[in-house]
């Protein structure tokens, strides 16, 4: 039984048709989290994200918290919002842009102040023509409500927020090709070490980069205290989280619950999140974090939703999408389209990504297609295994950011799960499903 | 004379001055001659050039990178079609073939009269709608080949022009304060607020 009673954190107002008003968000309690954290210390603002345990809602899982305080000791100079949400079958941030912009800015506000930052840059996906209107309209007002610009609701505080669009480029999501992109530059991850913004990000200076979802949690959290949202969920994963569920079921949708108390089968199959699958088909597989993490069979549908829980079984909960592949599923075709995706993005900076992925979409390509040989099968791995070597998870690197290395996980579960799907795409000369 | 219009002229220098850099303004401008001729023509990078601080050559090779961005002609709307993994597993290929005969054009090619550019998109984050698509960014939710049909149909005679206006993302919702202000003064502004906090904790801490 899927457990529902937890308090909606984020998606409160989305009940509401006009959800991304500055009337609507001020009736429902907005900017009363900003007003309360003007009335701390900046390091007691911090200390409440800190007690809140919240772990990064874009896809590493990182604590907030010490993202933050990796900063403390010296001045942090830029704060920059990641909404480049492009990590395919994920729609969370997507829905929180359009549906609450000023809980987003204000979630900006609040952290810019903790971190004593006074120029905050929210950069959104190009393909969000909506939401970039939203969150534009929302700063807007929020500048002719007091809450942004010189002094802010009569404080000492003052904040710049300017919303930066992107221009599709999945790898901008990584967060030092997005500083490139803020920089004016194509989007090239940056050379490791050093490994994080916070040293040297936004022109060379100390920067905190951190997801939609994770600002949208902060005027929550400061109204409500950190423990609140720490007691909430279980283990390492604190709180609520969005998870966007798509695919093969019959109610797909974005779904606020409370992390590890539910698994993937209540999100799955609970009439008020998933509804089940399609036509009652049986499920092939899942893929539990979007597409750069590993498949897992049906045998695991009644694992928690929670970080380290779905880490202990070889995969990731990444950024809270999941995908359902039902009976009558091609995993080959879905396979195909996984890689093909990934050798469009890659960015083309390292050559095990860049040549990799390609000769993955070619050999993928002639598996479904017709023209597949035998041997296939086990190329594909031996590639896999020069992409990221020893095919383990997490994977090893070889490429300057995580995308090349990511490639393998569909291949690799894909071929695990169902190598007799590749064999009979050999023997029928195409797909047998067509 | 300029290349943007006037209105865009000075929209533009706004843009760059939001910035701490100018060459930070490169993807908003290059949306912004976008939206003024449905491209990125080489007279709106030479001006892109010249407000950033770059040379032609770099204004190119940055928007040659980024998908949104087209250096050559394209239809008046361009519409895509998703096929990754949630639309794939909704129909999206068939979708999109349903498309390409619709629209007379094929992926990646525009219809005879100018007005369609058809394009595979990768994952558009909209993925309870499947298969998405959207014209010109906009999500228009036809996920039927009839409702496609009646989109089109729309977009031919002009019924949503409201909800798909021409190129670019920018142009409905402009910023309207808060423009940057002397970060020296700002930095003031931070040195002293931080003395006053120390001296609120120090009288606290007594």
């Amino acid at each position: 039984m899927a457990f529902l009673d937890s308090p909606k954190i984020v998606s409160s107002r989305a009940k509401f048709a006009d959800s991304h008003t500055l009337a609507r968000y001020l009736e429902t309690g907005g900017y009363e989290g900003l007003r309360k954290a003007l009335t701390m210390f900046p390091e007691q603002v911090a200390a409440e994200v800190d007690a809140a345990s919240l772990l990064g809602r874009g896809g590493a899982g990182f604590p907030a918290g010490r993202k933050w305080s990796m900063l403390r000791k010296s001045p942090v100079s830029y704060l920059v919002v990641n909404g480049d949400e492009s990590e395919p079958a994920t729609f969370k941030d997507h829905y929180l842009v359009e549906r609450d912009p000023h809980q987003l800015v204000e979630g900006v506000i609040i952290a810019a102040y903790a971190l004593q930052v006074t120029q905050a840059f929210i950069y959104l996906r190009g393909e969000f023509a909506l939401g970039l209107e939203r969150v534009q309209q929302a700063i807007n007002e929020a500048y002719e409500h007091g809450a942004l610009g010189r002094k802010i609701f009569g404080s000492s505080f003052s904040l710049d927020l300017v919303v930066h669009p992107g221009a599709g480029a999945y790898i901008c999501g990584e967060e030092t090709a997005l500083i490139e992109a803020l920089e004016g530059k194509r989007g090239f991850p940056r050379i490791k070490p050093p490994f994080f913004p916070a040293v040297t990000g936004l022109y060379g200076e100390p920067t905190v980069v951190n997801n939609v979802e994770t600002m949208s949690n902060m005027p929550w959290i400061v109204l409500n205290g950190g423990a609140a949202f720490a007691a909430l969920g279980g283990g390492r994963s604190a709180g609520t989280r969005l998870f966007a569920l798509s695919g093969r079921v019959r109610n797909p949708g974005v779904f606020e619950i409370e992390m590890v108390k539910n698994t993937f089968r209540d999100l799955i199959y609970d009439p008020q999140l998933g509804g089940g699958v399609i036509d009652d088909r049986a499920i092939k597989a899942i893929i539990p974090g979007g597409v750069s993490a590993p498949w897992f069979g049906p045998e695991l549908l009644d694992l928690p939703l929670g970080q380290d829980e779905v880490a202990e079984k070889g995969s990731m909960l990444g950024s809270g999408s999941i995908v359902v592949m039902d009976e009558t599923t091609c995993v080959v075709r879905a396979t195909w389209r996984i890689i093909k995706f990934f050798s469009r993005e890659s960015c083309g900076q390292c050559t095990p990504c860049r040549e990799g992925s390609g000769w993955l979409e070619r050999i993928m390509y002639r598996l479904e297609h017709g023209g597949g040989r035998i041997e296939d099968v086990d190329l594909l791995l031996d590639l896999c295994d020069n992409i990221a070597p020893g095919l383990t998870w997490p994977p090893q690197q070889t490429t300057i950011c995580v995308l090349g290395p990511s490639m393998p996980s569909s291949i690799n579960a894909a071929i695990s799960m169902f190598r007799d799907d590749f064999y009979a795409h050999v023997q029928h000369g195409g797909c047998p499903h067509d | 004379m300029t290349h943007f219009r006037t209105d865009l002229r000075q929209r533009a220098v706004e843009l760059v001055s939001l910035y701490p850099r100018a060459r930070s303004a490169m993807l908003p401008l290059l949306h912004l001659a976008q939206e003024q001729d449905g491209y990125v023509t080489d007279d709106a990078m030479a001006e892109i050039a010249e407000l950033t601080g770059t040379t032609p050559a770099e204004v190119r090779g940055t928007a040659a990178f980024y998908d949104m961005f087209h250096l050559e002609p394209v239809g008046k709307y361009v519409v895509g079609v998703c096929t990754n993994i949630a639309c794939l597993l909704a129909g999206g290929e068939d979708l999109l073939a349903h498309a390409s005969a619709t629209l007379g054009c094929s992926v990646g090619g525009t219809s005879a009269d100018g007005l369609f550019t058809l394009e595979e998109t990768e994952c558009l984050a909209d993925c309870n709608i499947a298969p998405v698509v959207q014209v010109n960014h906009r999500y228009v939710r036809t996920t039927t080949p009839e409702l496609f049909d009646a989109l089109v149909d729309d977009l031919r005679h002009g019924r949503l022009d409201h909800d798909v206006p021409p190129h670019g993302t920018l142009i409905r919702i402009r910023r309207s304060g808060g423009l940057r202000v002397d970060p020296e003064e700002l930095a003031g502004e931070r040195a002293e607020a931080r003395a006053a906090r120390e001296a609120r904790a120090a009288t606290e801490a007594k």
